[in-house]
């Protein structure tokens, strides 16, 4: 319960949204992502959406004016690979493919995660479930929207993804060492426990997706010869296979190893459907080839190695060598702490295998928005794009800045001179809560 | 000028040799140099013979067969030290055979990470290439549940390695550097390493039942000193019935107050228990790890107790903690007076201590002092203040070539001596890079 309310008052506190028609903000070192660096420059933004993007642009009547000399303005940080704002776990563990889960039922619009990641600067966030499964469940792409419902926070109009997991993660059921055997359950084996049978589910379960795709075609002609069939079975768990066949729905894939990514590639051919995103792919960098003639992408970490045998691989120059094999590259998080500073991970990319500020950047804002099709809406300072910004004290690569301020379709969702401003008085009420809830009994000295 | 062309030939053979180019003595001119206990100096030199720093000045010239790095453009630092890690103990985290952490038993004082660190860990040359040459590696994980017997108090001693040598006792600086000591938390905060709590992590326990837990432990940790001290007694005593216990003998370094103790402890409250332990034992100590400051700087800048900070890319311990409150608590002790070095508590992010620092000076942490609590106060800490941690005369010749400050993630670390050889930068990371794209 104090929970709860400690979470609504910081909800109150912190939620502010200046719903200004117009905004400009000015004097900033307007980093477009696409459209090179604009010095002394000012993005106007009208009704949620960038309207002008240039120098001396002056604002209309009513505007919100901000003036961030000396600072840096660049669009708000996407992350690929986030489990923020799940309620609950994130794995729905018992079978081996649980597409008919989806994570739209469990976004928890109150997780605290939200807003620290909101004050790193991250606006967009592809929200996927674990990787206890060869076929996970169903995701969605949010805005970091702090304050609205778990509805309001879904990026409209992006397309849906499913979550794959190869490798270590959805084979471990099936062994269950007992050192990773959680306490207190019993050690069930779950096929697969190889991944020899992680790309066997995966081939079983588009088997029969499209059979019953083929069932629902002879179903819909033979409806329409106005002949009047028994419909096929509603199968919650193949609909979304079969949208990943349509290709309606994206496929984000865990995964670790060139082997298994290759597998997957070649299963996709198989079956004729698309890798969206390889998810991790820490040795992506040894089929760049393949991948990039699959036509998928790559969703990686900036310098993640050796926590198991699968990373151990690893090297942080994937990205770069990625980038120059023509991969579409993106840097991600699947932490609620990294997520918080994705523009440091990219950062790194420049130290591992020379990438420009420019390409660094892209791998935090427009590749990833081109990875979750949202790069119409998204992911740069263009004309016609969603105002979501972030400024920065100083250049987002350096290791010394802080996002200051941060706008999604326009509206302010955290500013940092507010938050510092309201945390006493957040204080105050915090303790009158605590002292509350603790009633006479002395406060319990290690709760503060 | 063939003697010129003969030493970039030099430099040029020695950037390739690997482990390590067996000479020690070196003369690298040109630099800007940043001494840490000093300014910042424009074109000068820095002149290392036998793995020392001889000279240091602008206009120093090569002893005889002594070969010259010419670093125009560059600056030199000295090494990076991560005051905490696992380097040398953990190869894959995942898989315990590759782990040599967390012994079985609540009290492992004679336990020694120095004879089992790895020199051939690839975790060495990884760490070392993001500009650190050496780190202290410790025993312990700091997980409080890490044994199933039902927790560790004394993990064992960490060592300062140098992170260049063919042989562990080459690497080792320090080989004592530190006493391990988990000090006892009520609700230990979750550890948050960069993946969620997986489900079967251990829920907590009623607040009572945490609280006499952790009674218990404070009270076997107060019997263990005084056993230790009564072994001391009869150590000196030298009856005829004394016999040799190497658990309670490596105690005694400690109650000397010659071996610091690294007080893992988090919160407020067992911050202050570990000061008030100290003092009651009078022994040195460190705290190690803290998770927030509370009302302890006075305590701490007091007694001159010095703090091993964690990571800062930390989440907040607690839900309705300010959201920057890890990223500000470098500040927070250094603004209390309390001298400050980092550390990373782990092996996978070891390499990364540079940017914890820089995180810290984003948030309020002087530059100079991110700098130097990466250096200086680490050796000063660590009690080796005479011989690493700055560009002076006399100390080893343990020095970073960059293009920029290396605390920024796009500064590249250009070559690298350690006690005046250079070292190799490679790693597993740049040869799977320079392999993987020659790939057709």
């Amino acid at each position: 319960m104090t929970r709860l309310c400690l979470i609504v008052l910081l909800l109150a506190a912190t939620g502010w949204r200046a719903a200004a028609e117009a905004l400009l903000i000015r004097n900033a070192t307007v980093l477009t992502v696409t459209k090179g660096t604009i010095q002394d420059g000012s993005v106007l933004v009208e009704n949620g959406k960038i309207t002008a993007v240039g120098q001396n642009l002056s604002a209309p009547a009513g505007a919100v004016v901000v003036d961030a000399g000396g600072k840096f303005l660049m669009p708000g940080l996407i992350d690929c690979h986030s489990h923020t704002a799940i309620e609950g776990g994130v794995n729905e563990g018992t079978v081996s493919d649980s597409s008919m889960v989806n994570i739209e039922d469990v976004l928890d619009p109150m997780d605290i995660n939200i807003y620290r990641a909101l004050a790193g600067g991250l606006t967009v966030s592809n929200v996927l479930h674990g990787s206890a499964n060869a076929i996970g469940g169903q995701t969605v792409v949010i805005k970091l929207r702090w304050g609205k419902t778990a509805q309001e926070m879904l990026l409209a109009g992006a397309k849906p993804g499913i979550k794959f997991a190869l490798g270590e993660n959805p084979k471990r059921q099936g062994y269950t060492p007992p050192a990773v055997l959680p306490l207190g359950r019993p050690a069930e084996r779950r096929f697969p426990g190889t991944r020899m049978g992680v790309e066997d589910v995966i081939r079983q379960s588009f088997v029969e997706a499209k059979n019953y795709q083929a069932d629902w075609q002879v179903y819909r002609q033979r409806v329409a010869r106005g002949e009047h069939p028994v419909a096929p079975r509603k199968d919650l768990r193949l609909e979304p296979l079969v949208e990943v066949l349509e290709g309606k729905r994206y496929v984000h894939a865990h995964c670790y190893r060139s082997d298994e990514i290759l597998m997957l590639i070649r299963v996709a051919d198989e079956m004729g459907f698309k890798i969206r995103t390889l998810q991790h792919a820490l040795e992506a960098y040894k089929v760049a080839r393949e991948i990039a003639e699959h036509g998928a992408s790559v969703s990686t970490f900036s310098d993640w190695w050796s926590y198991k045998i699968e990373a151990f691989d690893a090297t942080p120059y994937n990205v770069a060598i990625l980038t120059r094999k023509g991969v579409l590259v993106s840097v991600n998080s699947d932490s609620d702490e990294l997520q918080r500073h994705l523009n440091l991970e990219a950062a790194k990319s420049m130290r591992y295998g020379g990438l420009s500020e420019a390409e660094a950047l892209a791998l935090v804002t427009i590749n990833p928005a081109k990875q979750l099709g949202i790069d119409d809406k998204v992911g740069s300072i263009e004309v016609g794009k969603s105002a979501d910004l972030a400024l920065f004290e100083g250049h987002p690569l350096s290791n010394y800045s802080k996002a200051l301020r941060v706008w999604i379709d326009g509206h302010e969702y955290f500013d940092r001179d507010k938050d510092l401003e309201t945390r006493p008085d957040f204080e105050r009420k915090k303790r009158a809560l605590e002292d509350k809830d603790n009633g006479a009994q002395q406060r319990l000295p290690t709760r503060r | 000028m063939t003697k010129l062309f003969l030493t970039l030939a030099l430099a040029g053979f020695y950037c390739v040799a690997a482990p390590a180019a067996e000479s020690n003595s070196v003369l690298i001119r040109n630099a800007t140099i940043h001494p840490v206990t000093g300014p910042e100096v424009q074109n000068s030199s820095v002149l290392i013979i036998d793995g020392r720093i001889a000279e240091i000045g602008p206009k120093l010239v090569s002893r005889g067969a002594i070969r010259t790095v010419d670093a125009r453009g560059l600056h030199l630092y000295p090494g990076l030290i991560n005051a905490a890690t696992n380097v040398g103990l953990v190869e894959i985290q995942a898989m315990r055979d590759t782990v040599d952490l967390d012994e079985v038993g609540l009290f492992n004082p004679e336990l020694r990470a120095a004879t089992v660190f790895n020199p051939s860990s690839e975790h060495v040359e990884v760490t070392r290439a993001a500009g650190i040459t050496s780190v202290i590696s410790l025993p312990g994980s700091g997980s409080r549940r890490a044994s199933p017997a039902g927790g560790i108090l004394i993990t064992g001693q960490g060592a300062l390695m140098h992170l260049d040598g063919w042989t562990w006792e080459e690497m080792a600086v320090k080989p004592g550097a530190v006493m391990d000591l988990l000090f006892p938390e009520v609700e230990p905060a979750p550890r948050q390493g960069s993946v969620a709590p997986r489900p079967g992590s251990p829920t907590p326990r009623p607040y009572k039942e945490e609280e006499r837990q952790y009674q218990a432990r404070l009270r076997e940790l107060s019997e263990f000193f005084e056993q230790a001290r009564r072994y001391q007694k009869a150590m000196v005593a030298g009856g005829a019935d004394f016999r040799r216990d190497l658990r309670l003998e490596a105690m005694i370094p400690v109650l000397e107050g010659q071996q610091p103790l690294a007080m893992r402890a988090e919160r407020e409250r067992s911050i202050r228990d570990a000061v008030a332990f100290a003092d009651k034992e009078k022994v040195k100590i460190i705290i190690a790890d803290p998770r927030e400051i509370g009302g302890t700087g006075p305590l701490l800048k007091e007694r001159h107790i010095p703090v091993i900070l964690g990571r800062a890319f930390q989440l907040p311990m607690r839900d309705d903690d300010p959201y920057d409150a890890s990223y500000m608590l470098a500040a927070q002790f250094y603004r209390a007076g309390v001298k400050i070095c980092f550390g990373t508590f782990d092996v996978q992010f070891a390499r990364n201590v540079g940017f914890e620092a820089a995180q810290a000076a984003a948030f309020g942490l002087p530059r100079e002092e991110a700098l130097k609590a990466l250096t200086i106060n680490s050796a000063e800490i660590l009690g080796v203040g005479d011989r690493l941690g700055s560009i002076e005369k006399g100390k080893f010749g343990d020095l970073i070539l960059t293009d920029g400050d290396p605390l920024e993630a796009r500064t590249n670390i250009r070559q690298m001596f350690i006690a005046g050889r250079e070292v190799s930068l490679e790693s597993r990371h740049t040869r799977e890079y320079e392999k993987w794209t020659k790939r057709p």
